[in-house]
């Protein structure tokens, strides 16, 4: 008698656990977080001008860059 | 805070496609791919004008609206990014561009369509900017550089310009007020909400 209550018991504990191991099966959804442009890389190939990781900077050398290589007025002075 | 945006200059644009070989070099752009093309409206006839197209990286982006799992997302510089890990490749998003910019690789088993890809701004991904894990899957990361575009800053005649909207809108105002025309903006208002801007003047054919 005693035997039967040990093995329903542990029948029961099974039978109630057996949903833990079970993995999530969602999709993953949302794109992962990024980091932030100003913040720089680890490569070479980065403009001078800047500091890494000081966003005031990071826009301040865009938009020098902006118009030095893409507005030619600025270069014959002839800016209205 | 800086807005990035691209306006191109139909009264410049030559067709040379200086800015699609630019774009497919530097981000190693796959075969059949194209993130930046050159369209000519009104072809053959006089007076025909060709504008540079890519992702406008628009203000209310319809990509981001229609995605079913929402690989979009947007940067602190306004620009539209997705997560190639997420996308599915459904293709909704091509159908809501107004610009036709998704594009969709297709050299995958059976003609299956791949991962979604279009231009970034050449700002990469989500993945850790300048790693060869986002060039593998974006392309280079030039804003995380300090650089604009490549296919701004390889335009010839710099009809094509990027970077932020104020600078940009600005350069181009400055030209129109020099030459006296071209004061049409192609996409400009469809991409950033503008109602004023991108209109033809009465009577122009388009």
């Amino acid at each position: 008698m005693k035997r039967l209550a040990i093995l329903v018991c542990v029948t029961a504990a099974f039978t109630v656990l057996s949903a833990c191991g079970e993995k999530p099966q969602t999709l993953g959804s949302g794109a992962r977080s990024d980091t932030a442009a100003f913040q720089g890389t680890d490569n070479a190939f980065a403009a001078p001008g800047w500091t890494k990781g000081d966003k005031a900077s990071w826009e301040q050398g865009l938009k020098a860059r902006a118009q030095n290589s893409q507005n030619e007025y600025t270069k014959t002075g002839t800016s209205k | 805070m800086a807005r990035m945006k691209f306006v191109c200059d139909a009264e410049r644009c030559i067709e040379c496609n200086g800015c699609v070989t630019a774009c497919k070099n530097e981000n190693e752009v796959p075969w059949g791919v194209n993130r930046r093309r050159v369209v000519t409206l009104n072809d053959g006839v006089p007076g025909e004008k060709s504008i540079s197209v890519a992702c406008m990286h628009c203000s209310d982006a319809p990509c981001m609206a229609v995605c079913p799992v929402n690989c979009f997302y947007r940067t602190d510089e306004g620009v539209v990014l997705h997560d190639k890990d997420i996308c599915i490749g459904c293709g909704y998003c091509s159908y809501a561009c107004p610009f036709g910019a998704p594009q969709f690789p297709a050299a995958g088993t059976f003609g299956v369509r791949g991962k979604m890809d279009k231009c970034t701004f050449c700002a990469g991904g989500p993945e850790v900017n300048g790693s060869q894990a986002e060039f593998e899957k974006y392309g280079r990361n030039r804003l995380a550089e300090g650089k604009l575009p490549a296919c701004a800053e390889m335009c010839s005649t710099k009809a094509l310009l990027a970077g932020d909207g104020d600078v940009v809108a600005d350069i181009f105002r400055n030209r129109v007020v020099q030459r006296g025309k071209g004061a049409e903006v192609w996409g400009w208002g469809t991409a950033y909400g503008s109602k004023q801007a991108g209109q033809p003047p009465a009577g122009a054919k388009s």
